[in-house]
């Protein structure tokens, strides 16, 4: 990008709003693709910035803060709002001019936040976006007066059409030309008394320079009266779902296959040209088929999150969780847990990463904690493995296939037993404290594509940035695992069996043989720790089978080697154990803590451990 | 602090808990927060000042739009232009005068 020499400093701009009202709508059209995202130090909330240049030529840096309806800091993305408007963050400078974009059509609840925002000191204007809706609509705002009044521009503007910027750009000119200068902070937290002042203070704004027709043309109730239907709404949000379900599990087959198909041809190509030895084996064992096997789920993410950020942007999330909130409540999760969960069944990462969307801390500890249960796509390769050797393809009760309906099982045993963990979170760990559930429902929106697709894209390199990172070092601590020290001269069995993996898997062997695994079961599920799938392989490894690692090959060798108990038992295994370090790398990053993911490497091991003892003795019993 | 709030807000006899309301009441609030739980006062002003922040003041005009399907809970409200949806549990901390009886007795 070129940037002109210049010796003017750029202009800080903050945008700050209430949540809903088209901030980061705003913050695309201003910057365009130009953002860099990235975390606040210390804390898991993003930070989001971009530059632009206006007319005249100035260059400006734009951050989008996160949206909130006071400056009183309740999570942590309120309290990084609040900090970077009076100037406490470090690494940060002070913005000069503070952007507040209100709802056209909701304006007295952002008049509210302005008049508490007066008192940071800092130069403000006010943009009232969404001005398209607000006329269709008939709303009327008098924003001269309304300026007149509060002592600050306020300028019209539509973040979502290609010009509906150029009024606010012309203003941050015409402000930066003329100097802006900031005051001191005099802020401090409102009492309940304040925020009633300040309420009635935005009151008698709206009721001096809005007026409203007596007859709204408003959609949004026409779409509620279908959507929140009590039985209806459940009926589509489930229709929804499978809809998405099926986006992602069908579309994503090809681009995984290529991806999958490309990290082989790259493995292959990078060992033809290192010669053989440890290096080779690092990179295309360890690295190259390490991250291969965890970015393999890129469509998937891609595509959840697609669907994810489409229907969040049209205003349907907030009616999800709305929807949603009695079921998930009950076992003392939040309505907004819904959509880290709904992720967590492509793969558990983003899922933990998507639940900063819960203000409560409590709730999104125990959202994350519960996340790794629901049945991830990794998991799929095991139990079609284990379920086509195993379990016959017939028909029950009719027309019920028996093979379907395991796989059926495994997924809601996952569901039932993440709300179970998260009841007892509740009960025993957090001693019953209902947090609550307070939420807006913004108005439906059309959903802008551009948008939508850079909200794919940044989802994306997030965890492109994550395999580069935890799960790179996973992996090549999970390769060393199962590489060192070297097979003697000689040796009859697999090298993995030598290795530091098999020394380990026969060292656990008579914690496990009790559950019905055998020595290769235990091996092999030591470089299933870098990612479920990998397990798969690493049997293929074990059983020395050459090939096609996730064919019928090792699949018809299974069902000569396994009883059908021990089969049943590391199904059930799968469906709890925290078969996945990248997980609890992840659990790390976002709870600052290691107290999370060692408690939620404990509870899930001790829930498999026991899941398969009850399954294989009960099946053995049973004659399996 | 909740004790101050409701000698300065009196309950009026004929107010109703949003909680309790069934879809379609509407009316005006008349009280905020104040719950008569002295054990959990802390969580009582949180809870006011979070139903204050997102629009439940004295004098705004709420609607009952839409139930949930388990327990008719959560709801969602509509607070003067905005909608809200919250439990019935933290909606019991809104106190509102029923629209009928509020042009009855010519309150503004």
């Amino acid at each position: 990008m070129n940037i002109a020499v210049s010796n003017v400093k750029p202009l800080q701009l903050a945008l700050v709003g209430n949540p809903n009202c088209g901030k980061t709508a705003m913050f695309n059209a201003l910057t365009g693709s130009r953002q860099k995202v990235a975390n606040y130090p210390g804390v898991t909330v993003e930070r989001k910035e971009g530059v632009f240049v206006t007319p005249a030529g100035r260059h400006v840096v734009a951050i989008d803060l996160p949206g909130t309806y006071s400056l009183r800091g309740r999570s942590p993305d309120e309290v990084v709002t609040r900090d970077a408007i009076l100037g406490r963050l470090e690494g940060d400078p002070r913005p000069d001019l503070l952007v507040c974009v209100a709802d056209a059509t909701n304006l007295k609840i952002m008049l509210r936040l302005v008049i508490e925002l007066s008192s940071a000191g800092i130069p403000m204007l006010l943009a009232l976006n969404m001005m398209d809706i607000a006329q269709y609509r008939g709303i009327r705002i008098d924003a001269e007066g309304l300026s007149a009044e509060l002592g600050i521009p306020v300028i019209s503007t539509v973040a979502v059409n290609p010009d509906g910027t150029g009024s606010l750009v012309r203003e941050i000119d015409r402000l930066a030309s003329s100097g802006l200068a900031s005051n001191a902070p005099n802020w401090h937290a409102l009492d309940a008394g304040e925020v009633r002042n300040a309420h009635h203070l935005a009151d008698a704004l709206v009721a001096r320079f809005v007026s409203k027709p007596a007859n709204d043309r408003d959609w949004t109730h026409r779409f509620d009266n279908v959507l929140l239907n009590p039985v209806g709404g459940i009926v589509i949000l489930l229709a929804v779902l499978f809809l998405i379900f099926q986006a992602v599990f069908s579309w994503a087959v090809l681009p995984m296959e290529w991806i999958a198909s490309g990290f082989d041809w790259l493995a292959a190509t990078v060992a033809a040209v290192l010669p053989s030895g440890l290096l080779s084996s690092l990179i295309t064992d360890g690295v190259i088929a390490g991250v291969g096997s965890v970015l393999v789920f890129l469509p998937q993410i891609m595509i959840l999150f697609f669907f994810i950020i489409l229907l969040e942007d049209f205003g349907y999330m907030a009616r999800a969780a709305f929807l949603m909130d009695r079921i998930v409540g009950g076992a003392g999760l939040h309505g907004r847990s819904f959509i880290p969960l709904l992720s967590s069944f492509a793969c558990a990462i983003p899922g933990i990463m998507a639940t900063r969307v819960i203000e409560n801390r409590r709730q999104r500890l125990a959202t994350i904690m519960v996340a790794p249960l629901m049945t991830c796509s990794a998991r799929i390769p095991v139990y079609t493995l284990i379920i086509s050797a195993f379990i016959p393809n017939r028909q029950v009760w009719g027309f019920v296939n028996l093979q379907g309906l395991v796989m059926f099982s495994l997924y809601a045993a996952g569901i039932v037993s993440a709300f179970a963990v998260a009841f007892v979170f509740r009960t025993f760990v957090w001693r019953g404290k209902t947090e609550p559930f307070i939420m807006e429902l913004p108005g439906y929106k059309r959903p802008l594509l551009r948008s939508v697709v850079l909200g794919v894209v940044q989802r994306a390199v997030i965890f492109l940035k994550r395999a580069g990172t935890i799960i790179l070092s996973m992996m090549i601590l999970i390769w060393f695992l199962s590489t060192f020290p070297a097979p003697p001269e000689g040796a009859a069995d697999p090298a993995i069996n030598y290795s530091f993996a098999g020394i380990i898997g026969h060292a656990l062997l008579p914690l496990l043989s009790p559950i019905g695994f055998n020595w290769q079961i235990a091996v092999a599920l030591i470089p299933g720790l870098a990612a479920r799938e990998v397990a798969v392989g690493a049997l293929a490894t074990v059983y020395a089978i050459s090939g096609d690692a996730s064919g019928s090959t090792l699949s018809s060798t299974l069902a000569t080697q396994w009883s059908l108990a021990t089969a049943l038992s590391l199904l059930a295994w799968y469906v709890f154990a925290p078969q996945c370090a990248s997980t609890l790398g992840v659990v790390r990053r976002e709870t600052n803590s290691w107290r999370w993911p060692v408690a939620m490497f404990v509870y899930m091991m001790v829930l498999a451990y026991f899941a398969s003892l009850i399954v294989y003795q009960v099946a053995v019993a049973l004659g399996g | 602090m909740s004790a101050a709030i409701n000698s300065k807000t009196p309950p009026v006899p004929a107010a109703v808990r949003l909680g309790e309301g069934a879809c379609g009441l509407s009316g005006v609030v008349v009280a905020v927060g104040g719950r008569d739980n002295p054990a959990n006062t802390e969580f009582d002003q949180e809870l006011e000042r979070r139903l204050l922040e997102i629009g439940f003041v004295e004098g705004a005009h709420v609607e009952i739009l839409h139930e949930g399907l388990f327990g008719r809970d959560p709801i969602a409200v509509k607070v003067d232009t905005m909608r809200v949806a919250l439990r019935r549990h933290e909606a019991n901390a809104i106190l509102i005068e029923p629209d009928a009886r509020v042009a009855g007795r010519g309150r503004s």
